[in-house]
């Protein structure tokens, strides 16, 4: 395979990762690192390298437009983020020590995690709760966000520690796999701190930028991010992801996130197996 | 805030654009291989390299350029940040800022 039919051949596979991580908002990199690993023979932490500088663009990118909304918390963001940047950096220097394999198949069970987690939103929505722990507004992390109509809906937050604690792991993870560990951070602040869902969706996106920047300089320093492959994942992952959040958010999210659902899980267990026998 | 994420995708993009295509008509003849983990030259890893590598025409050097452009992105918002804070004399959420942004600069100079 030339270089040429190779880069473009990358471009598309990392646009359909881009597509389906923004419709379903599991993010690209859930499905870039398997895509890249299993599809196209790359070594897993040129994978990972790749995937966090996607990551970061397709985050930035999104996370433009939900500012303007007045959805995210940019105190609650940031006061998290103190948690995912420390993570990120523990879990950059883990993915010095820790077996190739080993990291294939810990990403494989994050993905079968993920998938979990996603079948469980078709499922259930879960209802609000706005009454939250006094450090709620000691740390002046009660917000409120714009409802359809006009009015402004209040919240409080609650169990910060645990949020907290979830937080430096999602952190770890985004360094160690290179993705943006959305869900994770999610289940933080939605199902954790009770932080309204809207909010706590676009707030994720908001901090995976920087999360996923506190380790992509590690992997730059240690030669992990690769020109001849940065170039073609990254517009693909992006393209892909600005085309699924600009026309594609009105179709048929329910059927899609199922199809999704089962192809992160597939890709899980193909990761499993696939490290387990390579390692042994 | 939204915009200037906007702004630094957009130009990492453009600069990742003309590095890629620079990268592949230089080496369109070459059969990738990416199977096993050699490391990147150390020119290519860090800032000053990347830079002397950009004046020099090196379109492997302008990728990553467009890189480090989009690792500054976040970074640049996390100051922007601290920066609103700081006009609205938010002392606690300054510290916050001050330390996110701490630990930033720390991965990046700490790797090196």
């Amino acid at each position: 395979m030339t270089l040429l039919t190779f880069t473009a051949l990358l471009f598309i596979g990392a646009l359909l990762a881009g597509l389906l991580g923004a419709l379903t908002g599991l993010g690209g990199g859930v499905v870039l690192v398997p895509l890249l690993t299993l599809g196209f023979h790359v070594d897993i932490r040129y994978a990972i390298g790749v995937s966090l500088i996607s990551v970061i663009a397709t985050s930035s990118g999104a996370a433009a437009a939900y500012v303007r909304e007045g959805f995210s918390s940019v105190r609650i963001g940031m006061f998290l983020e103190v948690a995912t940047t420390l993570g990120a950096i523990l879990g950059a220097y883990l993915a010095t020590v820790v077996h190739t394999q080993a990291l294939a198949i810990i990403f494989g069970v994050v993905l079968l995690y993920s998938s979990y987690l996603s079948w469980q939103q078709v499922c259930k929505p879960v209802p609000p709760l706005t009454k939250g722990s006094p450090w709620s507004d000691r740390l002046r992390l009660s917000g409120d966000f714009p409802r359809k109509d006009g009015s402004r809906c209040k919240y409080e937050v609650e169990n910060i520690p645990g949020g907290f604690s979830v937080m430096f792991v999602a952190g770890a993870l985004s360094g160690l796999l290179g993705i943006g560990s959305g869900a994770v951070k999610v289940l933080a602040m939605d199902r954790i701190m009770k932080v309204p869902f809207k909010v706590s969706t676009t707030t994720s996106n908001f901090m995976i930028g920087v999360t996923a920047a506190a380790s992509a300089g590690i992997y730059l320093h240690r030669g992990l991010i690769t020109p001849g492959l940065a170039f073609p994942v990254m517009l693909g992952v992006l393209t892909g992801s600005l085309i699924g959040a600009r026309y594609l958010v009105r179709a048929h999210v329910g059927v899609l996130r199922v199809v999704f659902t089962f192809v992160v899980l597939a890709l899980g267990v193909e990761m499993i197996i696939n490290g387990v026998t390579k390692w042994f | 805030m939204g915009r200037l994420l906007q702004v630094g995708v957009l130009l990492a993009s453009f600069v990742m654009l003309a590095g890629g295509v620079l990268y592949v008509r230089a080496h369109h003849t070459a059969t990738p291989d990416y199977r096993i983990f050699k490391s990147e030259p150390q020119a290519l890893r860090h800032v000053g390299g990347v830079l002397k590598g950009v004046v020099a025409g090196d379109s492997a050097a302008v990728i990553q350029l467009a890189v480090l452009l989009l690792i500054a992105t976040p970074v640049a918002r996390v100051v922007f940040a601290l920066i609103a804070f700081g006009i609205e004399r938010d002392k606690l959420y300054i510290a916050v800022s001050a330390v996110v942004l701490a630990v930033l600069v720390f991965g990046f100079i700490r790797s090196q």
